[in-house]
C-alpha cells in the first residue's frame, strides 16, 4: 500500500517535495487560491453592476483594479497552472507509465516560481498603487497609469518562466520516458492535449514576455517603444501580445478538452472516436493554426486594410481543427454505454457549453460584425464560455474524476451533482444574458457604470442574480470536497472501471515512484480497449 | 419591325441602368448591412449549433447504461472511413468558413470606403471625452451635430491613450490611437439621437467617457451651422 497514509502531514516535505504528483497538489491549491480570489472580484463588481450608478463603491478606480485582478488571476494564475500545473504534472508520468518527470527539481522549481507570481498577484491589495490596466495591460494607458505597472510586469515574466520550465519537463518526460510498449499512437488524448498546450507556451511565451519587459523599459526607464510622439507606436504592442494570448486560449482548451476526452471515454467505456483524426486533425491542427488567429483582435485597431481579410479567413480556419476535436467526441458516444455520474455530467454540460462558446466565437473572426462587437459585452460573454465555464467545467469535472485516485476517498454523489445543475444554470444566465447585451445594445465591456445605457439596467439585474447561482455552486462544489476529505468513504482502487495506465496499474493514492513495478505494456493494450 | 421591338427593350435597359447606377451613387446603408449580415451568421451559428446539440442529446439518450450492456462497443475505424470522418467535416467547415468569410468581404469593403460626398469631422479623443471639430473649424466637445441624409466621414486621433470611437446604433467602431489617424464613417438616414461611447479601457473614468450624435433635419442643421459660424466671427 501506499507510504503516505502512515505519515502525518510534514510541512518541510511539501516545500521541498520533487514528486511530480506532490507538485501537481501544490499547483492546484495555488490555481484554486487563485480561483477563490478572483471568484471574490467577480462577485463585487457583479453586485456593483447591478445598478446603475454606485452600489458598492463610488470609486471607478477600485473597479478597475478588481476587474485587473479578476482577469489577471484567473488566466494566468488558475487556469493555465490548474491545466497545465496540476492535471498535467499529475497525469502525464501516470499516464505513459514513468515513474516521475524527467526533470523533478526542475519541477518543483517552475512551480515556486509560479508561487511567487501568485504572491506579487496578491501585492495588488498591499500596495497603495495598485494595477489599474487589465489583464492585457494595453499602452499607453499602462505607461501613463498611476497604478503600478511592474507588478503586473513581474507577474507575467514569473508565470512565463514557469511555464517554459513546465513544458521543457513535461514534453522531455513524453518524448523519453514512455513505458515499454506505449508507443505514440496509444498515448491518452489529453497527453497528446498536454504536449500541444506545452509546444504553444514554449513557441508563444517569450512574446508576451517581450512585450511586458518594453512596458517596464518605457514606463520606468525612459525609453519610448510605445510613445506616439517619440515615433513608437502603441499598435506594436497589442500585435505582440495578442500574437501570445490568442494561443494562450488554446493552451486553456487543449488540455481542457483533453480532460473531458478521457471522462468521455471512461464514463461511455467506449473507443475514443477516430483518435489518429482527432490527435493528428485534432489537436496538431489547433496548435498549427494558432499562430495564425490572433489578428481578430485587432480588426478595428490596427490591421492594415489588405491584411484584414485574409486574417478573416484564417481565424475562420480554426474552426476546422476544433470542430474535429468535438466530432472526436460525440463519436466517442456513439455506441458508448453512457453512465452518468458527476465527472459524466460535467463532461455532458461541456459538449453543451463549448457549443456556444465555440459557435459564438464565429462572429468574432467576421471584421464587419466586428465592428459592432468588439469592446462590447459580447466578447466577455464569448470568452467566458469558452475558457471560464468550458474550461472549469473540465477543471471541476476533472477533479471530481481524480479525486478517488488523488485522495483514495469517493465523494458524495448527490452533492456532486447538485453543484453541477447549479452551475450549469447560473453559468449560462450569466453569460448568456452577457452576451445578448453586447449584441443587442452595444453595452461595452470594462465599464464601472453604464449612464448612457440605461435600459440593460434590468439584464445586469438578472446576470447579477445568475452569478450568485454560479457563486452557490462553488460553495456546493467546495462542501462536497471538503466533506470528501474529512468524511469520504474508503475508494475502490478503480472505480469507474477505466482502462487508462493511472487507473490500471497503480494503486489510488500512487505512491512515490508510481508503479510497483516497471510498466511493460503488451502490444494490443490500448488505454481505450473495453472489448476485453 | 426589329427597330420598333427593339426600342421599348432599350428603354427598359436604359431605365433600369440609371436607377441602379443612381442607387450605386447614394451611399450604402452598412448600419442595414450589417443587421443583414449578423442575421445570416446567427442563422448559420445556430443551425450548426442546433444539429450539433439534437445529435449530442440523442446519443447521451440513446446510448446511457443499460443493464443488459456494461461496455461500448464501439468499433475502430477503417483507414478510409479515418480518412473520410477528417476530410469530410474539413469540407464542409471550411466550405462554412468561405462563404461566410465571402459575405463579410462585400460588406468590410463598404465600411472601408467612404463616400465622396461625405461631412468631415475630425475627432479628437483624450481622457475623458470627445471633441468633434467640424470642417468650419468650430468645435463641439461630447456633442456631434450632423445632417440627416448625408454620410459622415470621422477622421480619429488620440491625444493621450487608445480609446475606441462607437456608435452603437450605427454599428461602427474604430480605435483612437495617439499618432495615428484612423477613420470611420456612417450614413445618418433619420434624425434623431445615438450614444458614442468608448470601447477601449482607457483609465479610471472609462465608462463616462460618452457623448451623443445628433442628427438633424437638413433645414435644422443649416441654421445650427450657420448661427455656429456667425458665433465663430
Amino acid at each position: 500500500m501506499s507510504t503516505r497514509a502512515k505519515r502525518g502531514f510534514r510541512l518541510k516535505e511539501w516545500i521541498f517535495t520533487t514528486d511530480h504528483k506532490r507538485v501537481a497538489v501544490l499547483y492546484l491549491a495555488g490555481s484554486f487560491t487563485a480561483f477563490f480570489l478572483a471568484g471574490v472580484m467577480a462577485m463585487l463588481m457583479r453586485t456593483e453592476l447591478s445598478s446603475i450608478g454606485p452600489t458598492i463603491t463610488d470609486n471607478p478606480a477600485t473597479y478597475n483594479t478588481w476587474l485587473y485582478f479578476h482577469g489577471a488571476a484567473m488566466i494566468l494564475g488558475y487556469l493555465i497552472p490548474a491545466l497545465t500545473g496540476f492535471f498535467a504534472n499529475y497525469y502525464v508520468p501516470l499516464m505513459i507509465g514513468a515513474k516521475d518527470v524527467a526533470f523533478p527539481r526542475v519541477n518543483a522549481l517552475s512551480f515556486w516560481l509560479y508561487f511567487a507570481g501568485i504572491v506579487l498577484a496578491l501585492l495588488t491589495f498591499v500596495v497603495p498603487d495598485p494595477p489599474d490596466i487589465m489583464w492585457t495591460g494595453y499602452p499607453p494607458y499602462s505607461i501613463f497609469s498611476p497604478g503600478n505597472t511592474a507588478l503586473y510586469s513581474f507577474t507575467v515574466l514569473l508565470m512565463g518562466f514557469s511555464s517554459i520550465a513546465g513544458g521543457i519537463n513535461l514534453l522531455t518526460t513524453v518524448i523519453r520516458m514512455r513505458a515499454p510498449g506505449m508507443t505514440w499512437n496509444k498515448l491518452n488524448i489529453f497527453v497528446w492535449c498536454t504536449m500541444g498546450a506545452f509546444v504553444l507556451q514554449l513557441l508563444f511565451v517569450p512574446f508576451i514576455g517581450v512585450a511586458v519587459i518594453m512596458l517596464l523599459l518605457d514606463k520606468y526607464l525612459g525609453m519610448n517603444f510605445f510613445n506616439a510622439a517619440a515615433g513608437g507606436s502603441a499598435v506594436i504592442y497589442e500585435n505582440i501580445f495578442w500574437f501570445y494570448s490568442h494561443p494562450a486560449v488554446y493552451v486553456i482548451l487543449l488540455p481542457a478538452i483533453g480532460l473531458i476526452y478521457e471522462i468521455t471515454a471512461t464514463f461511455a467505456r467506449n473507443r475514443v472516436f477516430n483518435y489518429k483524426g482527432t490527435v493528428y486533425g485534432g489537436i496538431w491542427g489547433v496548435v498549427a493554426l494558432s499562430g495564425v488567429v490572433w489578428g481578430h483582435h485587432l480588426y478595428v485597431s490596427a490591421m492594415p486594410a489588405w491584411l484584414t481579410p485574409i486574417i478573416t479567413f484564417t481565424t475562420l480556419l480554426i474552426s476546422v481543427p476544433v470542430g474535429l476535436l468535438v466530432i472526436g467526441l460525440l463519436g466517442t458516444l456513439y455506441r458508448g454505454s453512457i453512465e452518468f455520474k458527476t465527472p459524466m455530467l460535467y463532461a455532458s454540460g461541456f459538449f453543451f457549453l463549448f457549443l456556444i462558446g465555440g459557435l459564438t466565437g464565429i462572429p468574432n473572426a467576421l471584421s464587419a460584425i466586428y465592428s459592432h462587437i468588439h469592446g462590447t459585452y459580447w466578447i466577455p460573454g464569448h470568452f467566458h464560455y469558452v475558457m471560464a465555464i468550458s474550461a472549469t467545467t473540465a477543471v471541476i469535472g476533472g477533479v471530481y474524476y481524480v479525486f478517488p485516485k488523488l485522495t483514495g476517498k469517493q465523494y458524495n454523489e448527490t452533492l456532486g451533482k447538485l453543484g453541477f445543475v447549479l452551475f450549469f444554470i447560473g453559468a449560462n444566465i450569466t453569460f448568456g444574458l452577457t452576451m445578448y447585451m453586447g449584441a443587442a445594445y452595444g453595452m461595452p465591456r470594462r465599464y464601472y457604470d453604464y449612464a448612457q445605457f440605461p435600459e440593460v439596467e434590468r439584464l445586469q439585474y438578472i446576470t447579477t442574480l445568475g452569478s450568485y447561482i454560479i457563486l452557490l455552486a462553488a460553495i456546493v462544489i467546495a462542501v462536497s470536497w471538503l466533506h470528501a476529505l474529512i468524511a469520504g468513504k474508503k475508494s475502490e482502487e478503480n472505480p469507474w472501471g477505466s482502462r487508462s495506465l493511472e487507473w490500471t496499474h497503480s494503486v489510488s493514492p500512487p505512491p512515490p515512484g508510481n508503479f510497483p513495478e516497471e510498466v511493460r505494456l503488451a502490444d494490443d493494450w490500448d488505454p481505450y480497449d473495453y472489448t476485453k | 419591325m426589329a427597330n420598333g421591338l427593339n426600342r421599348p427593350v432599350l428603354w427598359t435597359t436604359a431605365i433600369v441602368l440609371s436607377a441602379a447606377s443612381r442607387a450605386e451613387a447614394r451611399s450604402p446603408d452598412i448600419t442595414a448591412g450589417w443587421h443583414e449580415l449578423w442575421r445570416e451568421v446567427i442563422w448559420d451559428i445556430s443551425i450548426i449549433g442546433a444539429l450539433f446539440a439534437a445529435i449530442t442529446l440523442y446519443l447521451l439518450v440513446r446510448y446511457r447504461r443499460s443493464r443488459a450492456q456494461k461496455n461500448g462497443t464501439g468499433n475502430p475505424l477503417t483507414p478510409l472511413a479515418a480518412i473520410g470522418w477528417v476530410l469530410i467535416p474539413v469540407f464542409v467547415f471550411l466550405a462554412d468558413d468561405i462563404f461566410l468569410a465571402a459575405k463579410n468581404y462585400d460588406l468590410w469593403n463598404q465600411y472601408r470606403a467612404v463616400p465622396e460626398n461625405a461631412y468631415v469631422v475630425d475627432v479628437e479623443a483624450g481622457m475623458w471625452s470627445w471633441d468633434f471639430r467640424h470642417p468650419d473649424g468650430f468645435i463641439e466637445t461630447n456633442e456631434l451635430r450632423v445632417a440627416v441624409g448625408r454620410p459622415v466621414h470621422i477622421r480619429l486621433t488620440s491625444r493621450d491613450v487608445v480609446h475606441s470611437f462607437f456608435i452603437p446604433d450605427y454599428k461602427v467602431k474604430w480605435d483612437a490611437v495617439p499618432g495615428k489617424t484612423n477613420y470611420l464613417w456612417f450614413n445618418p438616414v433619420e434624425p434623431g439621437e445615438h450614444v458614442v461611447t468608448c470601447t477601449e479601457f482607457c483609465g479610471t473614468l472609462h465608462s463616462s467617457m460618452f457623448g451623443k450624435v445628433i442628427v438633424m433635419p437638413q433645414a435644422e442643421f443649416d441654421t445650427w451651422l450657420e448661427a455656429k459660424r456667425r458665433e465663430k466671427i
